[in-house]
């Protein structure tokens, strides 16, 4: 219940923050909404030597439409942005999603930026990331950079950024007209986490999906994304009975789901197919 | 050691603390605010939920030092001049608590469900307490609780004095 | 007259609705009263036990064994002092010679055995959490730090996790003299005639898995002493056998122990127990002079808060073709951890006499083996041992109705006690004094609407949904009321199960009640308040209840059981009965009449034929006065009663579930849940819902959601709540509840009891529904908690289980 001790610097800018984790190095800890990192410094699985509170740095919240895609400043709670009438009118699978984060008073300290520098596969933002295509920016010392998410999360709680680098803002590109999205979450109580979880965004014309995108959560120490079914389920018709569930079989291929306390791997996989074949059907009806 | 300058139920304290000390030791062991307390130590059970700025919190979850420069109201100050919020007599009146420990987070809980949904149904309530682990009640009477201090929260006072301090 | 008797005339009157309380002049009793004890509760101003801050006090962590099971090879705690702000640090060694060994107070048989229990471990740990050291240091924060430089070196020896192989010839010991902890059997009737030529059999084995009670406050305790006498604060049910318990291991004298419950946040049996951490800080408060506290995070309580359950039940049921049930034979092993904790036999025991459930039969076989594992031992957790039994005998009737293609309901009827017969002596030798299943069962088959809900399982297994309905049911009673004395004394138990109240009448006729019972909870303040506004005639208002210090409320046995009301409540209308006849005399004097000729009413004592009276706050004011008194009078109004109940109480309801399992994901929901309880008589219907809720919510939580697991070197994976998923709002139904009443015939107030009874009929109408869903996928039993998983693989093997989606048209579940 109760942390080791550490240091603590509160910058009041990037600028500031970035400074600060140059000089700490190493032993240096970003504190954003501190949902998941308090609880672990609480438990004493994390001993940092100094943490640096980015809970000032104003510049990196709020939402703002940048014309072909929505930047989302890191430090922008998850209750910000569930609420920010520009993330639901251009990325609603955004809101749609961090709406199942913990609970609304987790939602009111987290951020969007923490839970994706956090890079905890058993969290629903990581796989909406993949599944949209968005994009990391990233600030150090040495200049920006932006990361895609296809790279940005490289193992179990392991990203590219670096040491010296400060996540600043998600671009989340906007897929404009008719498409639909959903994400279909499975966990044991409302606070658990995903056992799997399924985020999709389908495109339909004329009674057909013509594109589709689909990531997973829980199904390896990265999100995955499930390009199988993406490929399967291009074209398909949404009368046809079959279509989307042959294409949702391939939602487990070139996956390796972990065996935890809550589920076991082939059971993963069999959850991975029919909830991707719900959430399929669910976003072709939104859309 | 950091200085922080902090409001809990309308009384500016200044403390030094150390930069672990988390929201709710502060409010415990350091202020004597024992309305509060502490049921686990992953955030799950919500009992020391308090607002912070006005918004729900789980004060576990927050350092002392987050909250330097803020405004607390804990179960504690929500009764003006002896009598009671809304949302306390609705708990009451409902037999919403048994034991009474995860009362404090489940009250402050409630308020901040109704900022954004003064009306809400069964299962927003439900949803918007998933946070708040009870063992005694079942949660029937405290969904109860919750919808009739809304509906007399909305009643008694406009809308705009009701959720925050 | 006997306090029985007594007791029976107090019966008749309330039953007669002649004793009026408060000036309104309605009765209390019965009234949906809202509780005294909310007010602190809903403001922040309570005391729990963590909210004690003394001058000069100090924090005390514990050091707990990361191993199951080893030998503690070195200890060095060197490091540790030079901490900043530790005062001490402590290792086994240095409480060896003091700390005596924990308490059983149940040792069940002949053969049982009682391994000594060191509050800190010394040369051996047998469980993960084990306190092998301590930090006392000037703040909770210094304390936990300086653990962190505590060295201990230890051998590993084998882990003993699993019940069936402890037995094995072969198997690793946990103690010396090996890993069986006792035989308990109990046989009536001739068992080998009930099953020779019975034309069904049912053979079933079920678990019982490991539960962590997970009371809402955490453990903690505060310990002082003066010099000469000590204070112990605990977050405890059971303030008096504690106090008892505590001067017997430590040797401080009983008269110079007070022991306190303050507010204690829910307890569900957990603290129901005498813990180490209680004898440590005693034991570090008498070296130290300085008050102590210790408080338990979560994760250090997962790990050591008693566990609960944890049986494997194999039940057999001979029944005839038409259904008739001959006999049922039942063989348990009950895990009981590392070492026998206060009631950790017994547990088994007070379910041994409920496997008949509300069934009549020829005969009964029970047999229970207590195994020993390197894990925490299991203790009481609400209802302990009746649960058990009623989800096995339950389960089991289920079982029989499918194998006799017969409707659940109707298998039951065809074997229940009718009510006619009561009273009616079981098989298990206990004499349900009254009880009406037909109506229970009647009004919630109408509330559930079971003909229709049948239609539309029928329905969807004809279209094969993916999504199937299924119905459970579940008619249980249980024994409560703990307990009769000599009863308990022919279980070898350690104690009696009578309970003590006193009733003072102060000078301006307010009333103070001393209860025995220890409420975390359960609103005595409010049911008492009630019970003596109806007694006395005085307002509900002027009633306040005393409770859970020794000092002030000096005799009692807590609260357990379902005995709070059953047993304390009776006591204290007792007492007031006393208090009545004090007053009478002093009415009767005063009114210059004979007492015989003195009648109570409504809180008036009036001379019969005449309009003269007393109030008894006019009696009450002469009595403190004492100037004009009878002669030989003792100027007191003041009673203390004790009550001992010659049975149990027998409540008794039928619950149905129906849930909705998508065969696709295993997933189970609840899609409605009817309970029809019969608690007696009722004293205050909100806190009977109340606690039908809350009963209803943790057997479901059993059925669906909490199981402790442990890896196959016994470290428990489930430390905190992250793992250990308790079921919030979002997670349970919405529950419809009513009541009939069959008013107990053994105790004067007509209660049964109600603590327990949600829990003990929720888990197998729950798993009964899942199992009634699947069953004609050839599904017989889903084991609990019957997770998604779970369900899934039991489809699998089934091999009924759809492929993804396979009978999901496009249009299906989205």
């Amino acid at each position: 219940m109760i942390p080791a001790s550490f240091d603590y610097v509160r910058p009041s800018s990037l600028d500031e923050a970035l400074e600060t984790l140059h000089d700490q190095g190493e032993e240096a800890k970003v504190l954003a909404g501190g949902q998941s990192l308090l609880p672990l410094l609480r438990l004493r699985l994390a001993y940092p030597g100094t943490l640096v509170d980015l809970g000032r740095v104003e510049e990196l919240r709020g939402v703002a439409d940048r014309g072909d895609h929505v930047l989302i400043g890191a430090m922008t709670t998850h209750y910000d942005v569930v609420t920010s009438p520009i993330v639901r009118e251009h990325c609603p699978l955004v809101a749609l999603a961090t709406a199942t984060v913990a609970d609304p008073a987790v939602r009111h300290r987290g951020t969007l930026g923490g839970s994706l520098a956090h890079a905890d596969p058993a969290g629903d933002l990581p796989a909406v990331a993949r599944a949209l295509d968005m994009e990391f920016v990233a600030r150090s010392a040495g200049g920006e950079r932006v990361i895609p998410a296809a790279d940005f999360f490289l193992d179990y709680l392991e990203t590219a950024l670096d040491p010296g680098e400060i996540l600043t803002g998600i671009r989340v590109p906007k897929l404009g007209p008719g498409w639909g999205f959903h994400y279909e979450k499975f966990h044991r109580t409302a606070q658990a986490w995903a056992i799997v979880g399924v985020a999709a965004a389908v495109r339909r014309s004329n009674g057909a999906i013509e594109e589709a995108r689909v990531a997973l959560t829980n199904m390896g120490a990265t999100p995955v994304r499930a390009t199988g079914v993406e490929e399967s389920v291009r074209g398909a018709e949404l009368g046809a009975n079959g279509a989307l569930r042959a294409a949702a079989s391939r939602a487990d291929e070139d996956t390796e789901p972990p065996a935890d306390l809550h589920a076991r791997p082939d059971y993963r996989r069999h959850l991975a197919r029919v909830l991707t074949h719900r959430a399929l059907l669910a976003a072709a009806g939104t859309g | 050691m950091p200085r922080i300058s902090v409001t809990v139920d309308g009384i500016r304290y200044d403390e030094e603390v150390e930069p672990r000390l988390l929201l709710v030791h502060l409010l415990r062991d350091r202020l004597g605010k024992t309305g509060t307390p502490i049921g686990c130590d992953t955030s799950n059970c919500g009992a020391c939920t308090v607002l912070l700025d006005g918004r729900s919190v789980k004060s576990c979850s927050v350092l002392a030092v987050q909250a330097d420069g803020g405004d607390v109201v804990t179960i504690e100050g929500l009764a003006t001049g002896g009598t009671w919020h809304p949302m306390q007599k609705a708990f009451h009146e409902e037999h919403a608590l048994q034991c009474g420990y995860c009362t404090p987070g489940m009250i402050m809980a409630a308020i901040d469900l109704l900022h954004d949904d003064p009306d809400p149904s069964e299962e927003a309530v439900r949803e918007g307490l998933e946070g708040n682990l009870c063992r005694c009640t079942g949660y029937c009477t405290i969904v109860r609780a919750v919808r009739r201090g809304a509906r007399e929260m909305s009643q008694e006072m406009p809308r705009e004095g009701m959720a925050t301090p | 007259m006997t306090e029985q008797l007594d007791a029976g005339v107090v019966a008749r009157q309330i039953k007669e609705g002649d004793l009026l309380g408060g000036p309104g002049g309605g009765r209390e009793v019965g009234r949906a009263r809202r509780r005294k004890e909310d007010a602190r509760l809903v403001t922040g101003r309570t005391q729990w036990t963590d909210n004690i801050q003394l001058p000069g006090m100090l924090y005390v962590a514990f050091l707990r064994s990361p191993m199951a099971h080893a030998r503690i090879t070195r200890v060095d705690t060197s490091a540790a002092r030079t901490q900043p702000g530790v005062v001490a640090v402590y290792s086994g060694q240095d409480f060896a010679a003091e700390q005596g060994s924990l308490p059983c107070a149940w040792p069940v048989s002949e053969d049982i055995v009682i391994p000594d229990h060191p509050p800190m471990a010394v040369t051996e740990v047998r469980y993960v959490g084990e306190a092998v050291a301590c930090v006392v240091a000037t703040d909770r924060y210094k304390a936990a730090d300086a653990l962190d430089a505590i060295e201990i070196d230890y051998e590993p020896l084998d882990a003993v996790t699993d019940m069936t192989a402890a037995l094995d010839e072969g198997s690793p010991k946990v103690h010396e003299a090996g890993n069986k902890a006792f035989t308990w059997k109990f046989a009536q009737g001739d068992i080998d005639a009930a099953f020779r030529d019975a034309a069904v059999v049912i053979d079933r084995t079920y678990v019982q898995q490991r539960l962590i009670p997970s009371a809402m406050e955490p453990r903690a305790v505060v310990a002082q002493t003066d010099g000469d006498s000590f204070t112990l604060h605990s977050a405890t049910q059971i303030p008096h056998v504690l106090r008892v318990m505590l001067a017997l291991t430590t040797g401080i004298p009983e008269h110079k122990l007070r022991v306190i419950a303050p507010d204690v946040g829910g307890g569900f049996g957990s603290k129901l127990q005498v813990t180490a951490e209680e004898v440590l800080c005693l034991l570090i408060t008498r070296r130290l002079g300085k008050p102590v506290k210790w408080t338990e995070s979560r994760s250090e309580g997962n790990l050591t808060v008693h566990h609960g359950r944890d049986q494997l039940q194999r039940i057999s049921v001979a029944a005839d073709a038409d259904g008739r049930i001959r006999g049922v034979k039942v063989d348990l092993l009950a895990d009981m951890g590392a070492y026998l904790m206060l009631v950790t036999p017994g547990v088994p025991l007070l379910g041994a006499f409920m496997y008949s459930g509300i069934y009549k039969m020829d005969a009964y076989d029970f047999t229970c083996t207590g195994v020993f594992t390197t894990k925490m031992p299991t203790d009481a957790y609400r209802g302990a041992g009746r649960p058990e039994a009623t989800f096995a005998i339950e389960r089991a009737v289920d079982e029989l109705a499918a194998e006799l293609g017969m409707d659940p309901i109707e298998l039951r009827r065809r074997n229940w006690i009718r009510h006619s017969e009561f009273p009616y002596t079981t098989i298990c030798g206990l004499t349900y004094d009254s009880g009406n299943y037909e109506a229970a069962t009647d009004r919630a088959l109408a509330l559930f609407g079971y003909d229709k809900l049948r239609a539309e399982q029928a329905d969807r297994r004809e279209r094969d949904d993916p999504v199937q309905l299924g119905i459970g049911v579940s008619t249980y009673t249980e024994m409560c009321g703990l307990a009769p004395s000599r009863v308990l004394g022919s279980l070898a138990y350690g104690a009696g199960g009578w309970e003590h109240a006193g009733v003072r009448v102060l000078p301006t006729g307010k009333v103070e009640v001393v209860t025995g019972t220890s409420p975390h909870g359960q609103g005595h303040e409010t049911a008492w308040s009630q019970i003596v506004a109806d007694a006395l005639g005085v307002p509900f208002e002027d009633v306040a209840v005393i409770h859970g210090d020794t000092s002030s409320s000096h005799k009692g046995m807590d609260t357990y059981g379902s005995r709070s009301l059953v047993v304390g409540g009776v006591a204290v209308v007792q007492a007031c009965e006393k208090v009545k006849e004090n007053a009478k005399q002093v009415a009767a004097h005063l009114l210059e009449a004979s007492p015989d000729d003195i009648e109570f009413s409504r809180g008036e004592f009036r001379v019969r034929g005449t309009g003269a009276s007393r109030t008894i706050q006019e009696i009450a004011l002469a009595t403190f006065a004492a100037h004009n008194l009878p002669d030989g009078f003792e100027p007191r109004l003041d009673a203390d009663a004790t009550f001992d109940p010659d049975n149990f109480s027998f409540p008794h309801g039928t619950h149905l579930c129906a849930v909705e399992v998508d065969t696709e994901t295993g997933a189970t929901k609840i899609r409605s849940y009817v309970a029809v309880d019969d608690v007696g008589s009722v004293v205050n219907p909100l806190i009977v819902e109340g606690q039908v809720h809350g009963g209803i919510a943790q057997g479901i939580a059993q059925a669906l959601f909490e199981e402790a697991v442990h890896d196959a070197d016994g470290n428990l994976l489930t430390t905190t709540m992250a793992d250990y998923l308790l079921p919030s709002a979002a997670d349970l139904p919405d529950y419809t509840t009513d009541r009939t009443e069959t008013p107990a015939t053994t105790n004067p107030l007509g209660v049964k009891g109600v603590g327990e009874a949600g829990t003990i009929a929720s888990t197998p109408a729950v798993v009964n529904a899942i199992v009634d869903a699947l069953r004609p996928r050839g599904v017989q039993d889903v084991a609990m908690p019957c997770t998604p998983e779970r369900v899934w693989r039991v489809l699998d093997q089934a091999g009924t289980a759809p492929r993804a989606g396979a009978q999901t048209t496009e249009g299906g579940p989205a």
